[in-house]
């Protein structure tokens, strides 16, 4: 695309061309990943180390989770990320309406997600199986079963998080897609948050495992 | 004579709606010039009060718990309101696409924002200073940081904001590199400057988020007490330090590359010599950048890692004395058979040659395992660091600014004031912080509101030279202040450099350039192009 063709409404002041706004957008989204990666691997750091110091409480804790919620959250979750790649497809064919339907489908899984886990945690709450101070529960061996609690509150928590700053971004694309914003020319917006998403549904993807089924 | 041109970014548009809400990244540079500065002020007045304080021993003027808050306030707001955002913000801003021929930063709106970011991080840490200010020292080392009354959370989520701030800035710089060179700057064709902040933006984006992350355990411990850094409760305080200096050591390089950078400018435009070793100063900075995420263990060598962590750590740092020692090898070179003048911004390169060496070759002593555990925790980490960090990253971020003020606004600044300035502020620094070497080295332990008298001669000689130090600010304030109204103006290019940024008119039109500029020559090509100084006269 050349300037000669006219300047795209889309095109900010300080690119030359389309093609060169939409590598710096893909560029800037891959570095954000990586922090966001980083962010996370303390977290993970945490999990390795308290683990191995305290295996016999990880294994006598992590019984205490729900795996059908969680495989069930995780299918919800890998879902949602098909139908976030749909939706960016379709606006690559210029299908706005599609693209609408996927984004609200992406949205509601999420919703769905979230849901699903109040109700793990609520039930946890109930029983006392919390982080530090706040412990009470009693059916756990072991001294300081609480801190696989923290680290399990704080990782799903921060992930939690994560789901929701997604559902405020894919809200706001539904907004922009009815509103004419997008086309198959200009879809960089739909496109960064898929990979968000991605990422999102990816630390998931071992988070599940490193808490429901390693005993 | 020159003129000033009658458009230009400082005028156009006007209005303080135009400033707040600018994406131009030069004007993004001032609002980080002015914010910038006044944190520097202000930690600055908290170690003139903490020299005070120490001038003899028992009490001066402060209690001993005033005394432990205005260490804390004076370290914190130094490192996470003022160094880290120093140069990358303010002098990267500004010049950054101007060096580099584009016509801004990839994200102007993701640059305005981490202006706003940076406000509201500092708001949160200075509302600390009325909320009963931090007394655990900038490190906020476990478990005291969770069982001090004092207001930790306010300033440690301040920092956990600034650091996105820091990570806007990095994530940006890199895109901005990566993408918007001006056709045919190759990567070897940018300037020293640009590979400084490229590496120092490499290390922001990946270390600063283990800081957000342990910044926040840290709050979640003390509001809800997970835990996870309570020995009592099954936690690690070790872990926290571990996770603390992971990033905290990577970011020492996040305050030192960029200023290497400017050096790399100054040495070579006031030596009007091609530089010595482009491509090895260029890799050195990544090579700084890589072995910084290896070396985080040598703050620890006390804290009860294991042994065998500590030989390996030791070991490991001894190599950033190589990449290190590259570029002073360099810079030396470069002004050999150069034709050296002596202007302000030279002065300071020189003054960062003398003083980083100092403060590199002493880091080479505290990275050995055995010399460590010694001197730790004395006045010769203090000096070490001071070294380091004032001695090389505020020296080359003044001569940097003093470098760029005629290109930011147009006008020269006193050359003779500036000279004195510049003599007050190498003196005094060396008067302050040379004594605590010898300080450290006799036993003297850090963060202590009181001593042994045999200390009192070198404190007190440490405190006059905090008070020749703040003379040279002073007056460093009054004749830049002067210099706006009264300077006079210089021209397109008053060095006589060949990169981009001087291509253009003092102060740059909004857009930069009125067309983008084509590479002709290599930013260094002293030896091929004459470029004349704008300022009409021999300089």
């Amino acid at each position: 695309m050349s300037q000669t063709a006219g300047h795209p409404s889309f095109l900010q002041h300080h690119f030359s061309d389309a093609e060169q706004q939409r590598e710096s957008a893909k560029l800037g989204m891959w570095i954000f990943l990586l922090t966001e990666i980083l962010l996370f691997g303390g977290l993970f750091c945490a999990y390795a180390i308290y683990r191995s110091w305290n295996p016999e409480i990880f294994h006598n804790a992590h019984v205490h989770l729900n795996v059908y919620l969680g495989t069930l959250n995780t299918v919800v979750l890998i879902t949602s990320s098909v139908t976030m790649a749909l939706a960016i497809r379709s606006m690559q064919l210029g299908r706005r309406t599609a693209t609408l339907r996927f984004l609200a489908v992406t949205l509601a899984l999420a919703a769905v997600f979230l849901v699903i886990k109040y109700f793990e945690y609520s039930h946890k709450i109930h029983l006392g199986q919390l982080p530090g101070k706040f412990y009470t529960y009693d059916g756990i061996a072991g001294t300081n079963p609480h801190i696989f609690f923290s680290v399990y509150f704080l990782m799903t928590g921060l992930h939690g998080i994560h789901v929701l700053a997604g559902m405020a971004t894919i809200a706001w694309l539904v907004v922009r897609t009815s509103r004419n914003v997008f086309s198959s020319e200009y879809y960089t917006p739909i496109e960064m948050t898929g990979l968000y998403w991605h990422l999102v549904d990816l630390i998931w993807i071992f988070l599940f495992p490193l808490f429901y089924l390693v005993g | 004579m020159n003129n000033l041109p009658s458009s230009s970014y400082l005028n156009r548009p006007q209005g303080i709606k135009s400033w707040l809400l600018t994406l131009d990244h030069k004007r993004i540079g001032l609002l980080y010039l002015f914010s910038v500065m006044t944190a520097f002020a202000l930690g600055g007045v908290f170690a003139m009060l903490i020299l005070l304080e120490l001038l003899s021993p028992g009490r001066e003027i402060i209690d001993a718990d005033t005394y432990h808050q205005f260490f804390t306030l004076h370290g914190a707001i130094m490192i996470f309101l003022f160094i880290i955002p120093s140069i990358p913000a303010i002098l990267g801003n500004f010049v950054l696409p101007l060096m580099i021929g584009a016509r801004d930063v990839a994200f102007p709106r993701l640059n305005l924002a981490s202006w706003y970011v940076y406000i509201l991080g500092s708001l949160f840490a200075l509302y600390s200073i009325i909320a009963g200010a931090v007394d655990t020292g900038w490190t906020f080392y476990t478990p005291y940081s969770v069982e001090t009354t004092t207001s930790v959370i306010s300033m440690t989520l301040g920092a956990f904001i600034l650091g996105f701030s820091s990570i806007f800035t990095g994530l940006n710089f890199i895109v901005t590199i990566h993408k918007l060179r001006a056709p045919g700057m190759s990567w070897f064709k940018m300037p020293l400057f640009v590979w400084g902040l490229y590496a120092t933006a490499i290390i922001q984006v990946l270390a600063t988020p283990v800081l957000g992350i342990t910044l926040l355990l840290l709050i979640i411990e003390r509001v809800a007490g997970i835990g996870i850094f309570d020995p009592a409760m099954g936690g690690d305080p070790v872990l926290y330090q571990h996770f603390f200096w992971f990033y905290s050591h990577p970011a020492v390089y996040i305050m030192i590359l960029p200023g290497m950078g400017i050096i790399s400018e100054l040495i070579s435009v006031f030596s009007h010599k091609k530089i010595f070793g482009y491509k090895a100063i260029a890799f050195s900075s990544l090579g700084i950048a890589f072995v910084s995420f290896l070396v985080w263990g040598h703050h620890m060598f006390v804290s009860g890692q294991s042994e065998l962590a500590a030989m390996i750590f030791s070991f490991l740092t001894f190599f950033v004395g190589i990449p290190s020692g590259i570029k002073v090898f360099n810079w030396v070179t470069t002004m050999y058979k150069g034709s050296i003048s002596l202007e302000a911004p030279m002065l300071y390169a020189l003054s960062f040659l003398f003083l980083f060496t100092i403060g590199g070759l002493t880091g080479i002593f505290l990275g050995a395992l055995s010399v460590d555990v010694h001197l730790h925790d004395t006045y010769f980490i203090v000096a070490h660091f001071h070294y380091v960090m004032m001695g090389g990253t505020v020296m080359a971020f003044l001569g940097g600014l003093h470098y760029w003020w005629p290109k930011i606004w147009g006008r020269m600044y006193s050359e003779k004031w500036a000279r004195v300035a510049v003599a007050l502020i190498f003196v005094g620094f060396n008067v302050t912080f040379f004594s605590q070497f010898i300080l450290g080295s006799q036993g003297m332990p850090r963060r202590y509101y009181n001593y042994l008298d045999q200390y009192q001669p070198l404190h007190a000689f440490s405190t006059f030279g905090s008070w020749i130090l703040g003379l040279g600010f002073i007056v460093m304030a009054i004749y830049l202040i002067h210099s706006l109204f009264k300077g006079r103006p210089g021209g397109a290019n008053p060095w006589g450099a060949l990169t981009f940024e001087w291509t253009t008119s003092s102060p740059p039109p909004h857009e930069n350039f009125a067309e983008i500029p084509r590479v002709e020559h290599g930013p260094y090509d002293f030896d091929r192009v004459t470029a004349k100084s704008t300022l009409g006269e021999t300089i």
